[in-house]
């Protein structure tokens, strides 16, 4: 279970969170939905420490961690799947699924390999190309797979929809949510796309301007014609 | 003929030399965006170090494991206290600092060292070695400089490609962020990118050295013909480093063997524009031009 409390955090005079707080529950998606600029980024950015934040606390399965460096956020079982490119294109799959893996316990298990190949059989073929080669898809199912060697009880994504055709934003939200429920994983689920969000969340979360404007069931968000209207856009 | 060979030998040797110390710009250019001119003055200092141990009377391969030890240390402290403090700000600040490195460390070595030229020793022969009744151009320490290198080359290759300390210090070279978010401790990386790129360069620093004469200035040169080398190889790709070591030792080497002696800088600049201004990213590039 993943507690923000009073999460707040800028960029000088900027306020991009504003006394943030909800629960993501285990073994649930929870969506963080939201317009451009609502902050989104920001949250999962304030909660991995990658960004500073001012007032607030983070709470991971009753421990601390808000004062934790982002470097020891995967010895927490947290892992951060960030915007955009989050594949280091000059290493080979292998190299950057290899490095998922160094970040918790320091070793590789080849059986962590091999469960992340079975999840996603593309990868297995292309294991000693150059991951700059890969499609846009093909990417996210890295960074998620190499994520996923970590072991992590916790999972924050970024927008991984964005730029991918519709059946392949299905199908890995589909295998998410098949992850969420056998290994029991605390999943927030950044996303633009509030629809196909909603579809496989749990939970949602509705930020505007740095602050929580909605927090309820995903059937219950999806439900709320004003609120879609006024927030998600759909 | 036996021109061309001997002018082809002294080339390899001279070509081995700036690929190591074009390596060592490589390695910290990569990962940190900086250019370290420091590293002229960083490897005379450790050269001067073994220089001390000979002269109390220990053996030349002690003085050299020390000054390759103490190159790996001065590269730690060097990342740790003067670049660490600018890191996150413009990367021209730490190139001014190492502007500055530089002038620190010659008047520190003219103070402690002295500054004046003294004979530095090597552990092989420096007379061409015979072969069929002729005396060619590849002298006992010119072999060891060569094998020297290429061992270096094969350990690091070794080290970044086989190990997962390599892939880590690979990881923080190319996407810090990620490298962090993965557990990668990327400022110890660059930490240990920085002490390994100066031992290469007192490596290139002792090489030059042997059998010859140091000074407090001997190594400025080196860092002017290892950056043409560097930027020969594309300035990111440490295997470009190495092959633009050696096509800059042997083109240097055939200038001053063919045209005159007097003419090798002016031609190391000439090389230096031509890439540029035709293939900016370097001789090996795929991408477009490179933005610096
Ligand atoms: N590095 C930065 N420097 C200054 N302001 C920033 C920076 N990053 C984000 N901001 C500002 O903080 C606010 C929140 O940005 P954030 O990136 O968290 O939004 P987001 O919800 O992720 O948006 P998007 O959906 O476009 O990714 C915005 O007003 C943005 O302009
Ligand atoms: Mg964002």
């Amino acid at each position: 279970m993943l507690t923000v409390t009073d999460l707040t955090a800028g960029y000088g005079p900027v306020r991009a969170l504003d006394g943030v707080s909800f629960t993501a529950e285990r073994g649930q998606v929870t969506a963080v939905l939201g317009a451009n600029g609502a902050g989104k980024t920001t949250l999962l950015r304030t909660i991995s420490g990658l960004h500073r934040a001012e007032r607030g606390s983070v709470d991971l399965d009753g421990e601390r961690l808000d004062r934790v460096a982002a470097d020891r956020m995967p010895a927490r079982g947290l892992a951060h799947v960030p915007e955009g490119r989050g594949v280091i294109t000059e290493l080979t799959v292998e190299e950057n699924l290899r490095l998922g893996a160094l970040g918790r316990t320091g070793r590789l298990d080849p059986a962590d390999l091999e469960r992340v190949y079975g999840l996603f059989p593309v990868l297995a073929d292309r294991r000693a190309a150059t991951a700059h080669v890969l499609s846009g898809g093909e990417r996210q199912m890295l960074v998620v797979g190499r994520a996923l060697m970590a072991r992590p009880t916790t999972l924050l994504l970024d927008e991984p929809s964005l730029g991918l055709a519709p059946r392949i934003v299905a199908q890995i939200f589909e295998l998410l949510r098949g992850l969420v429920e056998s290994e029991s994983l605390t999943v927030l689920l950044v996303e633009q796309n509030a629809r196909s969000a909603l579809s496989i969340a749990h939970h949602g979360v509705v930020l505007n301007l740095g602050r929580v404007v909605a927090d309820d069931d995903a059937d219950a968000l999806a439900a709320d014609d004003q609120l879609r209207h006024a927030y998600l856009g759909f | 003929m036996q021109q061309l060979l001997n002018t082809a030998l002294g080339g390899l040797t001279l070509g081995m030399v700036y690929a190591a110390f074009a390596l060592a710009l490589v390695l910290i250019w990569r990962s940190t965006r900086v250019v370290n001119f420091a590293q002229a003055p960083m490897a005379m200092v450790t050269t001067f170090i073994a220089l001390v141990i000979v002269d109390a009377g220990h053996s030349y391969w002690l003085a050299f494991a020390a000054a390759l030890a103490s190159g790996l240390v001065l590269g730690a402290v060097v990342e740790r206290v003067v670049i660490r403090p600018v890191e996150g700000g413009p990367e021209i600040n730490a190139v001014i600092l190492t502007l500055g490195l530089f002038i620190v460390l010659h008047a520190l070595a003219a103070v402690v060292f002295g500054n004046r030229y003294r004979s530095f020793p090597a552990p092989f022969g420096v007379r061409g070695i015979e072969v069929g009744g002729t005396t060619i151009a590849l002298t006992g320490f010119g072999i060891f400089t060569i094998l020297a290198v290429l061992a270096t080359m094969g350990l690091l290759l070794l080290l970044f490609q086989r190990t997962d300390i390599g892939l880590r210090m690979r990881a923080s070279a190319f996407n810090p962020e990620v490298a962090r978010l993965l557990g990668v401790r990327v400022g110890r990386m660059l930490t240990l990118g920085w002490a390994l790129a100066s031992l290469v360069g007192s490596l290139a620093g002792l090489l030059i050295a042997g059998g010859s004469l140091v000074h407090p200035g001997y190594m400025d040169s080196v860092v002017v013909y290892g950056f043409v080398a560097a930027v020969l190889g594309g300035l990111d790709s440490p295997f470009g480093a190495v092959v633009g070591g050696l096509l800059l030792g042997l083109a240097l080497s055939f200038v001053s063997g063919y045209v005159g002696s007097q003419l090798v800088a002016l031609a190391a600049l000439v090389i230096l524009m031509l890439v540029l201004v035709l293939r900016p990213g370097g001789l090996f590039a795929q991408t477009a031009a490179r933005r610096v």
